[in-house]
């Protein structure tokens, strides 16, 4: 009974998810479109609410390539390898008060964990495909992850220390305790959280390893199809699962004015968080792959952990 | 022990984003640095200068409309202006005026789409379409008194094809304010940016000597502190009688560019500005402009050049006294400037390959003539 | 005020060359035009006009070949950053074998103008580091700008 509610969960937040991506991706064309005077897209549906489906209907019916000096097994693998882990992450996000698939006392470590893995993918990609452009992506992509993956976690933490449990629910309940979200006290942790988000998304202004002025197109610049729609949906659950997770640790999660129910609130906050990079992508120049590895160690990390000592500080010292 | 190390050749093109066009960059890194470079070119090649020997003299006013295709007033201007020299003719005042306000326009216009695109090139969206919707309002003012948005064919020797029609230059009064404002508001969204002044100032610097060693001009010229603009050198057609700057810089680097660019099409919008001022009624072409199997210039030759938005560009023509040239020859500023490529990447950062090519400027219908 | 340098130009280079060596000298349209033959102009009387505290012709703004049928000529447009004047060289050449001193090494900016000139009349530059076709592909036949260039419609799809 218990495998049965789980797969049935995990097909509904799938489908949600997809249409979820569906219209992030739209979000971000249409708020895009306005920063930049023109309509976006318009032409498929009323307001264009049908052009992401259509969008991935093409790519469903274009012609499966793989290049013939590609490494097959490896390079069929990538995609699946980038989409597996943005999507088990959500096992542990509790959507509100009483929608959530796992109650992990190790949520935190946990969505950590595994969100990390997709870096294998963009690896794997970009080195099978036998093409310099694309082994340039990878490599720039996988060092971009791995040094922006530490200031995350330290980010992280000061929320850790403060409501002294990893669970992510346990931490939404603390905010509602203390009667305040996370953002205000941490608000240093926020910031730094925000930006090596965007980093580790490879969204602008850190869109290096798909920098197409430069890379083409990046690790994936010999992917079609579906494997290529692979990608991109790979791409954006885990951009969702990132606003989620600041959601839930910084602006606590469900909660807010009764008038509305949780979920609501949930996702409001998350298209905010979004709505973020969204702005910072039509305004912002590309940053150079060695000014963003400086910023990354030696602003972010020695910032993060500053965090991390005033936390640990304000902790014991008064007693929160 | 010494590590074995190798160096990969990295083929930037012919199909590449960021070459604008058909051209193809051979570079060899060493790691991440950059020891050699190598431009191929002619992909685009048209023979221009050959088709010119089968044509009459105006014939081939359109062919020069697609060197420089974002700049091709001034294309259109100095082969009128080299075949004029040889004809000895008196252009019309008026011909004159009309002459400068659609050359500074295109300027602009030109201009504008080096920032977007530039911009483009180092990874900002926007600025590319506020770019192409002022870079319109050049184009929709050039499209009223030529009939045509890139290819004009309108500078004609003698004159100008058509007058402007009523009420036009009043137009282009109006638009030169609309045009400034929107460019100061460029200005402050780019300009002071910290990540695009990171990857801008101290890259891809040029020297003096370098300079003119290499035959480098326009903007280019003017960023590395050569204080070299032909209107104001030699002023052809009427550019004497006009209050303007040559905005020039010292630093030589790419940022030194960017500045120079911004800053001379405030120098343009002053020109257009005084020429709306002066302009007066009158001829528009010379008496005998208008019959193409008449001109016949007198055996001779001459070289003619102009300040472009790209640099020098020249028509050397020799005529032997019959209705077709004897000889054309361009000299596309473009061709030349592309050549500086094989000296200016050595050493440097690869990350860098894209910012220091964006800001060349090159446009390959004029590089591959 | 374009005589004096013409004055001063011819000077120069007849100390050096003697006195046969300048063809011609005149005013071309307001600007100094010497015509030279091949063997007289060499990097020595380049770097003449280079160097030269009056003369400087340190910009070196166009490289053009004619073919008039009857010999050739390389045309070369100087001008001075420093002395704001300009000058027209004009080297002859013969037609069977034309060959014109490159100045590659004096002014960079000749390295593609001459690549293009031999690509497109075939005329031979020595000195030059690395005189290939530029605009055309490398197996190309034939220099298509001179005169007796026949184009080969049928090769290029027209006919």
């Amino acid at each position: 009974m218990d495998l049965l509610y789980m797969v049935l969960f995990a097909v509904v937040v799938l489908l949600g998810l997809l249409g979820g991506v569906t219209y992030a991706i739209l979000f971000e064309r249409k708020v895009i479109g306005w920063m930049q005077i023109r309509n976006g897209p318009n032409r498929h549906g009323p307001w264009g609410l049908f052009q992401t489906i259509a969008d991935v209907l093409k790519l469903l019916m274009k012609e499966d390539i793989i290049p013939a000096a590609a490494d097959r097994k490896i390079f069929v693998l990538a995609p699946i390898l980038a989409f597996a882990p943005s999507f088990t992450v959500f096992a542990v996000l509790s959507w509100s008060d009483t929608l959530y698939a796992a109650d992990l006392n190790i949520g935190v470590l946990y969505f950590l964990g595994v969100s990390s893995m997709t870096m294998l993918g963009v690896l794997m990609g970009g080195w099978s495909s036998n093409n310099k452009y694309s082994l340039l992506g990878s490599i720039r992509g996988v060092a971009q992850m791995v040094s922006y993956e530490i200031p995350l976690v330290l980010s992280v933490l000061g929320v850790v220390i403060l409501s002294g449990t990893m669970n992510l629910r346990g931490i939404v309940q603390y905010q509602d305790d203390i009667g305040m979200w996370f953002i205000i006290p941490q608000f240093l942790g926020f910031v730094i959280y925000l930006i090596s988000a965007i980093a580790e998304l490879n969204r602008s202004p850190f869109d290096l390893p798909e920098a197409e002025s430069e890379l083409v197109s990046g690790y994936h610049t010999e992917y079609s199809g579906f494997r290529y729609a692979f990608f991109m949906l790979a791409e954006y659950t885990y951009a969702i699962a990132i606003s989620a997770f600041a959601t839930t640790l910084f602006l606590g999660g469900w909660l807010g004015p009764a008038f509305l129910p949780g979920i609501v609130w949930f996702i409001l906050k998350m298209c905010i968080f979004m709505f973020i990079w969204f702005w910072l992508r039509a305004t912002l120049p590309r940053a150079r792959v060695d000014h963003l590895m400086q910023f990354g160690w030696k602003v972010l990390i020695p910032l993060a952990l500053l965090n991390i000592v005033i936390t640990a500080v304000i902790k014991v010292w008064m007693g929160w | 022990m010494s590590i074995k190390t190798e160096t990969m050749t990295l083929n930037m093109g012919p199909q590449h984003p960021s070459t604008h066009g058909v051209f193809r960059l051979l570079v060899e890194v060493d790691g991440e640095t950059i020891t050699k470079a190598e431009p191929v070119m002619g992909y685009l090649h048209r023979g221009s200068e050959k088709l010119a020997e089968n044509f009459l003299y105006t014939q081939f006013i359109p062919y020069t409309d697609r060197l420089d295709y974002l700049n091709a007033m001034t294309n259109n201007y100095v082969y009128c202006a080299a075949i004029e020299k040889l004809l000895e003719w008196e252009i019309p005042e008026r011909a004159d005026y009309l002459r400068v306000i659609v050359m500074e326009l295109n300027r602009i216009a030109s201009h504008l789409v080096w920032w977007g695109t530039y911009l483009l090139d180092i990874g900002a969206l926007s600025p590319f379409l506020y770019a192409f919707r002022d870079r319109d309002i050049c184009l929709d003012l050039l499209n009223e008194i030529s009939g045509a948005r890139m290819t004009f064919n309108y500078i004609r020797i003698g004159g100008v094809k058509w007058d402007a029609p009523e009420g036009w230059v009043d137009k282009v009064k109006e638009k030169v304010k609309e045009l400034r404002e929107n460019i100061a508001e460029y200005d402050t969204l780019v300009t002071g940016n910290e990540i695009f002044q990171a990857r801008t100032i101290g890259v891809g610097k040029l020297t003096k000597e370098q300079v003119i060693n290499w035959g480098i001009s326009g903007p280019l010229a003017r960023a590395s502190g050569v204080n070299i603009d032909i209107r104001k050198e030699e002023p052809y057609s009427i550019y004497d009688r006009f209050d303007f700057n040559i905005p020039t810089r010292e630093e030589g680097d790419v940022f030194a560019r960017y500045k120079v660019r911004i800053a001379e099409m405030y120098e343009s919008l002053k020109i257009i500005e005084q020429a709306c001022e002066q302009i007066d009624e009158g001829e528009i072409i010379h008496k005998k402009g208008a019959r193409i199997m008449m001109i016949k210039p007198p055996a001779g030759e001459a070289y003619t050049r102009a300040e472009a938005s790209k640099g020098e560009i020249g028509v050397y023509a020799v005529s032997n006294g019959k209705n077709k040239p004897y000889r054309i020859k361009l000299r596309r500023p473009s061709f030349v400037n592309v050549s500086i490529l094989q000296d200016l990447l050595i050493g440097e950062n690869i990350q860098n390959l894209v910012a220091i090519f964006g800001s060349l400027d090159i446009v390959l219908g004029e590089v591959d003539a | 005020m374009s005589q004096e340098v013409l004055d001063i130009i011819v000077k120069k280079i007849t100390e050096q060359k003697g006195d046969e060596a300048i063809e011609e000298a005149k005013l071309n349209f307001d600007e100094p035009m010497i015509i030279l033959d091949t063997k007289n102009w060499d990097v020595k009387t380049a770097k003449l006009l280079r160097d030269d505290p009056a003369l400087a012709f340190d910009f070196l703004s166009c490289i053009t070949g004619v073919d008039y049928e009857e010999h050739m000529e390389v045309v070369y447009n100087f001008f001075s950053t420093t002395k704001k004047h300009s000058m027209y060289v004009k080297v002859k050449t013969t037609r069977e074998k034309p060959s014109v001193t490159s100045v590659e090494s004096l002014w960079k900016s000749a390295d593609y103008m001459e690549r293009e000139t031999y690509d497109l009349f075939g005329i031979d530059f020595p000195g030059h580091w690395n005189l290939r076709r530029i605009l055309l592909q490398d197996d190309w036949e034939g220099h298509p700008l001179r005169k007796d260039y026949v184009t080969d419609k049928k090769a290029l799809g027209l006919d």
